[in-house]
């Protein structure tokens, strides 16, 4: 053991700090665009999944359906070796596959989290709003969406945890993110500890990050609508120190 | 102003309304009366098409509603409805809850819908109170927010479903209060409702709805006083 620890050489991993770095910033990009294209599309395929008119909720059932029921890694090879030389005549490199597979693939989870938080607002609430006169759309956009936001909020932070650690499947498609930088660090000295711990420790900070920040969204959301006791949680210290 | 011919509402193979015939006049102030299940509520949300209509007409001024060619939209800005269970906007202070309708709908300027929801709130007591979020608010202040709400439309009638039974008994009377005001001003009202004396002292016409189809009518004297048929009676000895 004693020698095992010893033998532990992170200079290596410092040498090739640049890579990391730049593998994180793919990553955190990767993730964000993933993340905010799948939520609109995901607003759309969860409105879609509760439409009455069968053209719409069967083409949004049965995209659900095949993102949610179709491997991740084989999505991101599909697109980004048949889908996209197919439509382009050549590679668009692996930013756009991999960012426009996350995206798809996010945006079918989210559909579901979406159409179950527009479901559990109370029936009444759309009646209110159609018996003033608001066309549908409008009674969904200023009614019914600012609160199911709110009750989306916690799953849609378990679905961006879960996108930032499933964007390190596009290393299939050679994207140079940070478990790639694991990769090629493995690679060139023939170890493997020093790399894939370094890139564990690394998605732990983010996803420990994200959680944070997760959490604080949920804990300013979440608790009231009433704007004077939202903001009761910052002054939350200095009101029982007073007190 | 309102006509209802030959009204039929099924839901799956349970039929509802069967057979209803009414017409409500201007000004009119009618009160539906009736043992629960006897559809009063469903006959009351097909006057705005709340539910679909499975057979036979429902006329506004002339207007079919439930024809395909209307714009069923454009017919609700002019039927205001209050909700048992209120259904105030619980994202948003009352003030917005009673502007945004004639904002977005009527396209009324901001300044213009304010004070038009001042007027109201001073109207239904609770002027203080249009900063506050629908959950600081009491049962039967909830319910008044709710007809200024729909009174923000301007319609020509208002449709009241239930609107004392989800409260406080000491809540009743400030909402019932409001409705007789707006009853007095001459707004047409069609008001499902378990409160006997409410239907007594202000309805023009009473309805006593039972098993789908209207059992009797008349002036509250009649209905009350005198009712003809055994459902009626045995119904009226009961709440009474």
């Amino acid at each position: 053991m004693i020698d095992f620890l010893d033998a532990i050489r992170f200079d290596m991993i410092w040498n090739y700090k640049e890579l990391f770095i730049r593998g994180l910033w793919i990553t955190l990009s990767l993730t964000a665009v993933g993340y905010v294209g799948g939520i609109i599309l995901g607003l759309f395929l969860g409105i879609g999944k509760l439409s009455k008119i069968k053209w719409i909720y069967y083409p949004a059932k049965y995209y659900v359906d095949f993102f949610r029921g179709t491997p991740l890694l084989v999505q991101i090879l599909l697109i980004h070796l048949a889908v996209i030389p197919s439509i382009f005549g050549h590679s668009l490199g692996y930013f756009v596959s991999g960012a426009t597979a996350l995206m798809l693939n996010c945006a079918a989870y989210n559909a579901e989290i979406i159409r179950a938080g527009i479901q559990s607002i109370e029936k009444g609430q759309m009646e209110a709003a159609r018996s003033l006169g608001m066309p549908q759309g409008e009674a969904m956009r200023f009614i019914i969406l600012p609160q199911a936001f709110r009750r989306m909020i916690p799953p849609l932070g378990n679905e961006l945890i879960a996108l930032l650690k499933d964007s390190s499947l596009v290393t299939v498609i050679a994207a140079n993110d940070l478990l790639y930088a694991g990769k090629v660090v493995a690679g060139a000295y023939a170890r493997f500890w020093e790399p894939y711990i370094t890139v564990a420790i690394l998605y732990l900070l983010l996803t420990w990050v994200f959680t944070k920040v997760i959490a604080y969204v949920e804990r300013r959301y979440s608790n009231s609508y009433i704007p004077s006791q939202r903001r009761r949680i910052f002054t939350f210290g200095r009101a029982s120190a007073g007190g | 102003m309102i006509k209802i011919q030959g009204l039929h509402k099924s839901f799956g193979k349970l039929e509802v309304l069967r057979g209803i015939d009414c017409e409500i006049s201007e000004k009119e102030v009618v009160c539906v009366i009736g043992p629960s299940g006897s559809g009063k509520s469903t006959f009351l949300r097909c006057i705005n098409l709340l539910e679909e209509v499975t057979k036979g007409s429902v006329y506004i001024d002339g207007v079919k509603i439930n024809s395909k060619d209307t714009d069923i939209n454009e017919i609700r800005k002019e039927v205001g409805m209050v909700f048992q269970q209120f259904n105030l906007f619980p994202h948003m202070n009352v003030l917005d809850n009673i502007t945004i309708a004639p904002k977005r709908i009527r396209k009324m300027h901001e300044v213009e819908a304010n004070d038009l929801a001042y007027q109201l709130l001073e109207k239904v007591g609770l002027r203080d109170k249009a900063s506050a979020y629908p959950e600081q608010l009491s049962g039967g202040q909830m319910q008044r927010v709710a007809i200024a709400r729909a009174l923000a439309m301007k319609p020509k009638v208002m449709l009241f479903d239930e609107p004392t039974s989800a409260l406080d008994p000491e809540m009743v009377k400030e909402v019932l209060d409001v409705m007789k005001q707006l009853a007095k001003e001459g707004m047409t009202m069609v008001v499902v409702t378990h409160e006997m004396g409410f239907a007594r002292e202000m309805g023009d016409r009473v309805l006593f709805m039972d098993e789908g189809v209207i059992m009797e009518e008349g002036t509250p004297s009649e209905v009350f006083g005198q009712p003809k048929s055994v459902r009626t009676q045995d119904f009226l000895s009961k709440v009474l």
